[in-house]
């Protein structure tokens, strides 16, 4: 872990000391008794270094994984001084409940699309900036802006295109006789929209990675086979994209990931989660929402973080796997 | 090492192909055209038009928006949906409130990543191993699920609308720490020796010596944080029901609220603008370090 300073005696003569600082440094048994003191000094820097941001983290991110764990089994009304336990009483009524499919369907719907869609355009857009003209750089950074755009900002300006009283949109299908769709009134009309917003927000970011990908690929061997007389999809379907499988699994998961902790555009654009209530959506919604359900809000909040667990297992599964074979 | 995400690729610049040496023939040109152009093309049309249209409606009249024939360019650059955005909703106070909370957060973050990721390389410990590794799963752990306990523990505090209690929960820092760390195992070891005999204590040798040499992947840290700080929402969404204490996207929000027929799109629209504009400008000047941080840290936070 620390290839730097493994063998330097310190400057100081300092009485030895003994114990774990003395175990800790691990230095040739000849520099022992000077590496010590420093060792003990060197635990202590560690320490003033690193704690303030270690405490953080243990008091705001690993604290609230044990907490959500028990409220989950609370009958509690945030706000309210007295809870009641009642075990898997929350589990049981959400998954029992019609909440459940729905809000699993949507969170289903949801992902798919958004994970399939911000995928496929993004590969599609790394092809083309994979092509050898001029202004790929530019074209890399535009579309890549929108991913670190404020969700909130991005949600209101497609809110006003889709309006389907005077959006963009509708003034489009207009000049083609047609109605506007009602995007906002009907449940999966809404879904649909903010999927579409979601993709566009997200795409430059597969679009990137799949571009990294694709200028890390073996030139030669696509030479050879272009050479070989091998056109430009064949090359592309047999050789490329099965080369860029390391790749391809990287961002399924990672986006997956973020697809299933998407919040802005939904609280934005639907703020009453008619028909896209996700599991993130729905946690918030029962908690912060008319309900104020702390106990069912974390009850939910658990079985999404389950769900994140399996997944990032599975990437860690992979990983371990790459870094073996390679 | 485990690393959560392992792109293959290092930050490849799209400008680096050889240089094509192919004849100027009709079909060539034509499949330049078709399979470069074009496609990009309309990418960079999908991303920028909505923008656009953003702006232009930021400066279009109520009249101008509420029609049935479209009017592309507003007839003046009237700032007037501005003054109306700032004293329907105390815009300026959001804007000075996101201001505060993504300099100080930031700072402060970028700051306890520098010495921790310095700690975990270069100072002697006996539980680094576990300590990284702990890190690495606190960076796959989703703010999101932490809403409900870290709103009890800070209203319990007495945070809720305080500009504290929407900095505090964000400040302990895996990705910086992860990055500055992998950056750091990079550097020679034989500049810190030397340093080392010369007598330079650790906090000589962190400031002198291991920052000057990390300039760019301290600025890939300090942009990445920057950005999701100022975007954040649902955290700061929950801990403050105050307009004074609410930031840009929260302040949207109300401004949302307020304005719901068709004659409010040109204010909300120019409330975007102040919400978004500010970044994209960070973004179109800085974009290398972000893209770079966002693609290779894979999670933010």
């Amino acid at each position: 872990m620390t290839p730097q300073l493994t063998a330097k005696p310190g400057r100081s003569a300092e009485p030895a000391a003994t114990g774990r600082a003395q175990h800790a440094a691990g230095a040739a048994p000849q520099n022992r008794k000077r590496w010590s003191s420093r060792s003990r000094r060197d635990f202590v820097v560690f320490l003033a270094l690193a704690l303030p941001n270690l405490i953080l983290i243990a008091v705001f991110t690993y604290l609230p994984l044990i907490n959500n764990i028990y409220y989950s089994t609370l009958n509690w009304t945030l706000g309210s001084a007295s809870a009641a336990v009642v075990g898997l009483e929350n589990y049981v009524t959400f998954f029992t409940s019609a909440d459940a499919g729905k809000v699993l369907g949507t969170t289903a719907i949801f992902t798919a699309a958004t994970v399939g869609g911000s995928m496929v355009l993004g590969l599609l857009i790394a092809l083309a900036l994979n092509s050898k003209v001029r202004g790929t750089t530019f074209a890399r950074s535009a579309v890549f802006a929108p991913y670190v755009l404020s969700g909130v900002g991005v949600g209101l300006v497609w809110l006003f295109i889709f309006d389907p009283g005077y959006g963009v949109l509708a003034w489009i299908l207009r000049s083609f006789g047609q109605q506007s769709p009602q995007w906002i009134n009907d449940p999966q009309l809404s879904l649909v929209m903010v999927i579409i917003v979601y993709v566009w927000k997200n795409l430059g970011y597969c679009a990137v990675v799949f571009l990294a990908g694709l200028q890390s690929l073996p030139q030669d061997v696509l030479e050879a086979a272009s050479l070989d007389g091998a056109g430009g999809f064949r090359r592309f379907a047999s050789m490329s994209l099965p080369l860029l499988s390391p790749t391809t699994f990287f961002l399924l998961i990672t986006t997956m990931l973020s697809s299933l902790q998407a919040f802005d555009l939904i609280r934005i654009m639907t703020p009453l989660g008619t028909g896209t209530s996700t599991l993130i959506y729905e946690a918030y919604l029962q908690a912060f929402g008319a309900y104020n359900r702390a106990g069912y809000s974390a009850a939910i909040s658990v079985i999404l973080f389950a769900i994140l667990l399996v997944i990032t297992a599975l990437q860690l599964r992979f990983i371990e796997k790459k870094v073996h074979y390679s | 090492m485990s690393a959560p995400a392992v792109v293959p690729a290092k930050d490849v610049k799209p400008d680096a192909v050889p240089p094509q040496g192919r004849p100027f023939s009709r079909a060539n040109f034509l499949q330049t055209v078709a399979g470069g152009y074009v496609p990009l093309a309309i990418a960079v049309l999908v991303v920028f038009l909505p923008l656009l249209w953003m702006v232009l409606s930021s400066f279009k009249q109520p009249g101008e928006i509420v029609t049935l024939d479209l009017q592309v360019l507003p007839a003046a650059l009237d700032p007037e949906n501005y003054r109306v955005a700032m004293t329907t909703v105390p815009f300026g106070q959001f804007f000075l409130n996101s201001t505060i909370v993504t300099v100080v957060g930031s700072g402060i973050k970028v700051i306890l990543a520098l010495l921790t990721a310095y700690a975990l390389v270069f100072v002697r410990f006996p539980f680094k191993k576990l300590i990284f590794v702990l890190i690495l799963v606190a960076l796959m752990v989703p703010a999101q699920v932490s809403i409900l306990p870290n709103y009890i523990l800070i209203a319990g505090m007495g945070g809720k609308n305080t500009l504290w209690g929407i900095i505090l929960p964000g400040l302990g820092t895996a990705f910086g720490t992860f990055l500055l760390r992998q950056h750091f195992l990079t550097l020679p070891g034989s500049i810190l020796e030397s340093a080392e005999i010369d007598g330079a204590g650790h906090w000589r040798r962190l400031w002198q010596i291991v920052v000057p040499v990390s300039v760019p992947s301290i600025a890939t840290v300090a942009l990445v944080t920057v950005v999701s700080e100022w975007n954040e929402y649902i955290w700061p969404l929950i801990i403050t029901d105050k307009p004074e204490s609410m930031t840009l996207p929260v302040g949207l929000t109300l401004l949302q609220n307020s304005e719901s027929n068709g004659a409010g799109w040109g204010i909300m629209m120019a409330g975007a603008v102040l919400v978004i504009i500010p970044i994209l400008v960070i973004f179109a000047m800085l974009q290398r370090y972000i893209v770079a941080g966002l693609t290779q840290g894979s999670v933010t936070g």
